[in-house]
């Protein structure tokens, strides 16, 4: 079967090839960095687990025609929860994982239930979700703490699983194995299981259907509220397991941990062929959208001399081509009817 | 009881009712603490300025005044929010301060032009990040939260780099008179008022607060009754964007610097709560400019109380969350459906009787 490319396909496909583009320039800078070996896409992954789980909660949210600015904050809550538990209330780990677990469960329902049962705008709703979660944060904990005692939650963070091809002898001769984290597995294991929820399953269609056409979905016989509070619920979720994997990475938890993280995850849903306005969008886009997040930021650090502001100036500078390629490809739309 | 239903129904009743409520919270405070039970409100002169913690929630209250009046007009014009504006703030702080420091520079003690270059720069950068915005939103058609997102993370980034990731200190003191003191009076005041003194008289001299209401209320509509509703909106970002850059430049000059990464920090919500708080729909529509700045001070003297109280800068945020919550959902189209059923019903009851 053949199909079609619509400006939808083409979103995805202008995402997919500019971050081929970007990493090959990125190979031909930098080439005596490293940036070639196969280590530093792994890389990429590694130091964006976080960000893909979350990207996928928010192309969930976004599908439904809403918007969710609360993850940053958020996993800084749940960073800050996870190691003040740890190095200070010296509780278990798995205990800790599965109660931040439920903090997101919960944080989103109260985020849903205002957005699908009171009609309140997602954007206030989330917003004052993101100053509530920060601030919740300085409550529990106000400096910064980093997890060291918890060998077990070291140990995890620590493990490398070796891939046996794509190695390389560096300089010293030593043989490097190419190595990912758990925290990836956890994050390609998100990105798989949404995938299929998005395809195959009654709820995942309901998104899509909601957030193409509120009116029509009722007409349907959807409910259109359960499902908009259901994905928002997906989303503090996905965030929360985003905030263990980010805690992870960083073993800290700190106020100013993951602060505009929302922005680049809900830049990496709409370079990704998320549509703003809902109903079209697919995790795949996402994900390529985390890619192309993940090596801008390794472009600005391989170079070492620039400041790291260029990383998010350079995210919201694509998010406003994006932006405005979106409602150039909608006028388009609405000129041919 | 109809007398109670009428005052509840005015429009400036939410403003004025919370305002009394944190001054209630302010007395009992004082008389828990042991001291005088209207310290609050008490005004004294020192040094040969003004002084009291009423002063003090005006002076620190300006900038959310200033920032309150283009937030009303975003508001009501495309029913959104401006989330940029602390980050413009911050953005046109760093110009300015740039500007007159020079580049690379942290510390200045002489100015490298006119002091009033600076700032008209500073303001007008602010203005551009309203152009900015604007333009995606009345052009473009993209959603106000997601087009102001865009400047909210960049414009501090922008910033930062202005200023080469410096905090730029202007050790001059012509500089510190937008922070400073006008004879008696603190300076932001007398700007605060200059500038909602001269938004009313153009929303009431001009049609434009009529138009803008309008294009609230139903944008096509106007555009059919002949109202360009494009250029409208985009006027509103422009305002807000302009108010931004004078919040930004009475800020930097009241800690005499430019601190990117802090100018301006949580001032979105402060903003828009200090519009909810007012009494408007963030839903568009009709507006009331002195119900929001009202709105606007009684942010201020909920966070001078509740620093008072012993709430750390980092901790506030929690307890203003919650109060945006409540009053939207207050004003939420089910909650408000499901009063008024309750009061037809207990009119209906009282009719049988």
């Amino acid at each position: 079967m053949k199909k079609k490319i619509n400006s939808n396909t083409l979103l995805l496909l202008i995402t997919i090839a500019l971050f081929v583009v970007m990493y090959i320039i990125g190979c031909i800078i930098y080439a005596n960095k490293g940036f070639t070996h196969f280590q530093t896409f792994l890389n990429i992954l590694i130091n964006n687990a976080g960000l893909l789980c979350v990207a996928c909660g928010m192309t969930c949210v976004m599908l439904t025609g809403g918007i969710d600015i609360s993850v940053g904050s958020l996993i800084a809550m749940d960073c800050m929860f996870l190691a003040v538990g740890m190095e200070i209330w010296k509780m278990n780990a798995m205990v800790l994982i599965v109660l931040v677990l439920l903090i997101g469960v919960i944080f989103g329902i109260v985020q849903g239930f205002l957005i699908g049962y009171l009609q309140i705008q997602p954007f206030i709703v989330t917003m004052a979700g993101m100053f509530f979660a920060r601030g919740m944060t300085a409550m529990i904990y106000s400096k910064q703490i980093s997890v060291s005692s918890n060998a077990w939650f070291v140990a995890v963070a620590n493990a490398k699983i070796k891939i046996p091809f794509g190695s390389y002898v560096n300089n010293k001769g030593v043989e490097q194995i190419p190595f990912i984290r758990i925290p990836v597995v956890i994050a390609l294991l998100v990105l798989i299981i949404v995938f299929l929820m998005l395809k195959y399953t009654k709820f995942g269609r309901n998104m899509y259907a909601v957030g193409g056409n509120e009116q029509s979905a009722i007409m349907m016989g959807l409910d259109v509220k359960k499902t908009k509070l259901k994905a928002y619920m997906l989303s503090s979720f996905l965030c929360s397991i985003g905030g263990i994997c980010y805690c992870m990475n960083t073993m800290s938890g700190s106020v100013q941990q993951a602060l505009g993280l929302e922005m680049d995850a809900i830049a990496s849903s709409v370079i990704g062929g998320t549509l703003l306005t809902g109903g079209v969008g697919n995790v795949i886009g996402s994900f390529f959208g985390v890619l192309i997040n993940g090596t801008i930021s390794t472009l600005v650090k391989t170079n070492g001399k620039l400041l790291s502001s260029w990383s998010s100036i350079a995210v919201a500078a694509l998010l406003c081509f994006f932006i405005v390629l979106q409602s150039v490809f909608a006028k388009i739309k609405d000129g041919k009817k | 009881m109809s007398n109670l239903k009428k005052l509840t129904s005015k429009r400036l009743f939410l403003p004025i009712f919370c305002m009394i409520l944190v001054m209630m919270v302010n007395i009992i405070f004082d008389l828990a603490s042991g001291n005088f039970p209207f310290s609050f409100f008490t005004i004294s002169t020192r040094n040969g300025v003004l002084y009291g913690r009423l002063i003090d929630v005006l002076n620190r209250g300006s900038e959310i005044a200033i920032l309150a009046i283009g937030m009303t007009l975003v508001v009501s014009a495309s029913a959104g929010t401006d989330i940029s504006v602390g980050s413009v703030m911050s953005l046109s702080a760093a110009f300015c301060c740039m500007l007159l420091a020079g580049f690379g520079v942290s510390s200045a003690t002489q100015l490298q032009m006119p002091l009033i270059v600076g700032v008209l720069a500073g303001i007008l950068m602010g203005c551009l990040c309203g152009v900015f915005n604007g333009a995606l939103v009345a052009y473009l058609n993209v959603q106000p939260m997601v087009a102001t997102l865009i400047l909210y993370s960049a414009a501090r980034a922008i910033g930062l780099l202005l200023c080469n990731n410096l905090i730029v200190y202007i050790r001059d003191d012509s500089f510190k008179f937008f922070g400073g003191f006008f004879g008696p009076v603190p300076t932001p005041i007398v700007i605060a008022v200059i500038c909602v003194a001269i938004m009313s008289v153009i929303l009431k001299k001009t049609a434009l607060g009529l138009y803008i209401q309008s294009v609230g209320i139903n944008k096509k509509a106007s555009r059919i009754a002949g109202l360009n509703s494009e250029r409208i909106i985009f006027l509103c970002y422009v305002i807000c964007g302009l108010c931004a850059g004078i919040a930004g430049i009475v800020n930097a000059s009241r800690i005499s610097s430019a601190d990117s990464n802090n100018i301006g920090l949580s001032y979105e919500l402060d903003a828009i709560l200090s519009v909810a708080l007012g009494g408007n729909s963030l839903g568009g529509g009709k507006f009331s400019l002195i119900g929001s700045i009202i709105g606007a001070y009684t942010i201020q003297a909920i966070t001078t109380t509740l620093f008072a109280i012993g709430v750390s800068t980092d901790q506030a945020p929690v307890y203003k969350a919650i109060i945006v919550i409540i009053i939207v959902a207050i004003q939420a189209p089910p909650v408000s459906a499901y009063l008024k059923q309750r009061a037809a019903k207990k009119a209906l009851a009282k009719g049988v009787n």
